[in-house]
């Protein structure tokens, strides 16, 4: 896929919320993402994997011009996002939300939502739209006696397939998927990846595919980036990621996948229970304090990248030789 | 390893000691359309320090039926059963008031949410030790040494200090730590799990469910666990008990169920989930079409006929029990089970990475 042209493009991204600590206690700075870099070509589908509050959600809305960056810079097609007027990314990124149930407007029926995104871009004329929310509904695989109902008669599967087809009617170039499968059945999950798969080899879309399911990463994306603590802890090909993951947090992860192989038993991802306060970011490097292989300058200095852009870890066992 | 010291007060002989006894357990709830049937005679039994794992998807009547086994149905639900007996003693016929003496001391139960779950006004002490008020004659100080030393054994640190604290104060993967001390207050002999760590990270899950183990070894508690995630059931359970519109439609020993299920259900489950390394990467994922059929009303021959595979014209109208296969694994299916089995290793075959 090396050779394709890179469609987005998030530059040293930071992204500080003020939080207001009580009457007396003035406001404080979270850190929602520390400093992140990634670089998307075309074609390409990032699997972005890490924990609740690792700040996966803000960088998806970063992605999507919903928030602004504090500092640093997201380039869609070598312009800057900031610089750039959000009709014109929404055009180019749609987002597919984890929870069918609350992405979806009650009061509206399935056929006006999907062409929501053409009334609001003024594309086309009514016959058009109308033909357009047919072709689509087909792809997701959508019967059209759905048109007229609401979505409240749909099950999840089917409301996840009107996301889906909100989301690719504007014939987007990059997709922003937060966990777009974890709210469903199983059965139903692998029909939707299913679909997204075969959706993307049509369109020849990019996806950026956020979950906290290794397992469907694994199998759905091309690369993979772990997200620590707002920020990039190792980005690696999903091959390689998964036959040899460097960062001691990404070998956690994997260990803690609970395949269905009975002999194996219940994994101990050796790992302790001291989370890192948002609040007051630990000193060096933020996952030492769980860490089972930390060694003494984990504590006093942040690790810095080793690899190269797209295939990198940021931990000292990897970095050069310490002093 | 936990030392032998350690574990002799709990695990007496009583190793196959059945705790739970479940015989043809319905429930039904009444809706606007009718009356929904959402367990239709279930049955299985738990022992004395056995994991066993009910597995289904949403609507397939696993948590109606832990929800049955504690008598915490909503209001309106009827429970009827050939027999719903906890050690031995029945449970039918129990009051309100004779039920709520047993549940939180010898049966208790592990809710999905840590975030609900707990009472956001009480301290974690208050909630810890009002198990121990409600069901033991024991003093304020002992009590609360007993919670700081659970604490302490499900593995949060500092247990003198978060007994003052609130449960905001404290993680997801803290606070469902607290659940399960909470849980175990009285020593339970069977601990009802609905999903208890759906909600948490991976890694956290991993550890929680490391802990549960641990706990179970030590208090050689039964253990019902209610889950939807196929890879848990394979690491954690000892037996499965696959459920679909209601129905038990499998059940075994987990390594039967895994290495020769039988079921078309179970071997479709099997086949939707990416395993990494083995399914192949970007290739397609097996996949159960259709719905799951209304439960509002009877469902007449096999619930699953309208997504099975191989389905026969029998299937529509005869009603099919469960079959046994050699004394624990048991299936409800007209499907002889070498058949059933050859098509899932044809299958699995295929599904293999060639590379």
């Amino acid at each position: 896929m090396s050779g394709q042209s890179t469609v987005l493009e998030v530059q040293d991204v930071t992204r500080t919320y003020q939080v207001s600590h009580g009457l007396f206690g003035g406001n404080k700075e979270l850190r929602a993402l520390r400093g992140v870099t990634l670089s998307l070509k075309k074609g390409e589908v990032l699997g972005i994997v890490g924990e609740s509050g690792c700040g996966k959600s803000t960088l998806a809305r970063l992605l999507l011009a919903l928030d602004k960056p504090t500092t640093g810079d997201i380039l869609l097609d070598g312009r800057p996002v900031s610089k750039t007027k959000t009709g014109i990314i929404s055009r180019k990124v749609q987002p597919i939300f984890q929870d069918p149930y609350s992405s979806l407007n009650p009061r509206k029926t399935i056929g006006s939502i999907i062409t929501l995104p053409l009334r609001v871009h003024k594309i086309g004329n009514a016959a058009s739209q109308r033909e357009a929310m047919l072709e689509i509904m087909d792809r997701v695989g959508l019967s059209t006696r759905f048109i007229n109902s609401y979505p409240n008669q749909l099950s999840g599967g089917q409301r996840q397939r009107v996301a889906i087809a909100r989301a690719l009617i504007m014939k987007p170039e990059v997709v922003i998927c937060d966990e777009p499968t974890s709210a469903l059945d199983v059965s139903v999950q692998s029909q939707i990846l299913n679909m997204l798969q075969d959706l993307q080899v049509k369109y020849n879309l990019t996806y950026v595919f956020i979950s906290h399911n290794l397992a469907v990463v694994e199998h759905i994306a091309t690369r993979v980036a772990v997200m620590y603590f707002g920020r990039i802890v190792e980005q690696a090909e999903t091959e390689a990621f998964f036959r040899n993951p460097r960062h001691p947090y990404s070998q956690a992860l994997l260990g803690s996948v609970l395949t269905p192989d009975p002999e194996l038993g219940v994994p101990d991802p050796d790992l302790g229970t001291v989370f890192p306060d948002p609040l007051n970011p630990p000193v060096g490097c933020a996952f030492h304090p769980r860490c089972p292989k930390r060694v003494t300058v984990c504590d006093q200095r942040h690790p810095e990248p080793t690899g190269d852009r797209d295939d990198f870890v940021e931990c000292h066992l990897f970095g050069p030789a310490n002093s | 390893m936990i030392d032998a010291s350690a574990t002799a007060v709990a695990v007496k002989p009583l190793r196959a000691q059945t705790v739970l006894e479940v015989k043809g357990l319905d429930v039904r709830l009444p809706t606007q359309s009718g009356i929904l049937h959402a367990v239709r005679g279930v049955s299985f039994d738990v022992a004395l320090g056995e994991t066993v794992c009910v597995v289904g998807e949403s609507g397939c009547g696993k948590s109606m039926t832990s929800l049955a086994i504690m008598g915490l149905l909503p209001n309106g639900a009827v429970r009827t059963a050939d027999r719903l007996a906890f050690s031995g003693k029945d449970l039918t016929g129990l009051t309100e008031r004779q039920m709520s003496d047993l549940r939180g001391d010898k049966l208790s139960m592990i809710f999905q949410e840590p975030m609900t779950t707990l009472n956001p006004v009480y301290t974690i002490g208050d909630q810890l030790t009002e198990p121990l008020f409600r069901h033991r004659r024991i003093g304020r100080q002992e009590a609360y040494e007993k919670a700081e030393a659970i604490l302490e054994r499900v593995g949060i640190s500092g247990a003198k200090r978060r007994l003052g604290q609130y449960p905001h104060q404290l993680s997801g993967g803290l606070r469902q730590r607290v659940v399960i001390a909470m849980a175990l207050m009285c020593e339970p002999q069977l601990v009802i799990a609905d999903e208890p760590t759906t909600a948490l990270d991976v890694t956290i899950q991993a550890q929680i469910l490391h802990l549960l183990k641990q706990l179970q070894r030590e208090f050689g508690m039964g253990m019902l666990f209610i889950t939807h995630d196929l890879g848990l059931v394979a690491r954690l359970a000892d037996r499965v008990v696959v459920m679909y519109a209601g129905q038990v439609v499998e059940s075994g020993p987990a390594k039967d169920i895994f290495e020769r299920p039988v079921h078309p259900y179970t071997q479709g489950l099997l086949r939707c989930i990416p395993i990494p390394g083995r399914t192949e990467r970007g290739g397609r994922l097996g996949a159960i079409p259709g719905m799951v059929p209304s439960l509002i009303g009877g469902i007449e021959g096999c619930s699953f006929r309208s997504r099975c595979p191989a389905a026969l014209p029998r299937c529509a109208n005869e009603t099919i029990e469960l079959q046994d296969l050699n004394g624990s694994h048991s299936y409800r299916c007209v499907l002889d089970a070498a058949a059933g089995n050859d098509a899932w290793k044809r299958n699995a075959g295929s599904m293999e990475k060639t590379a």
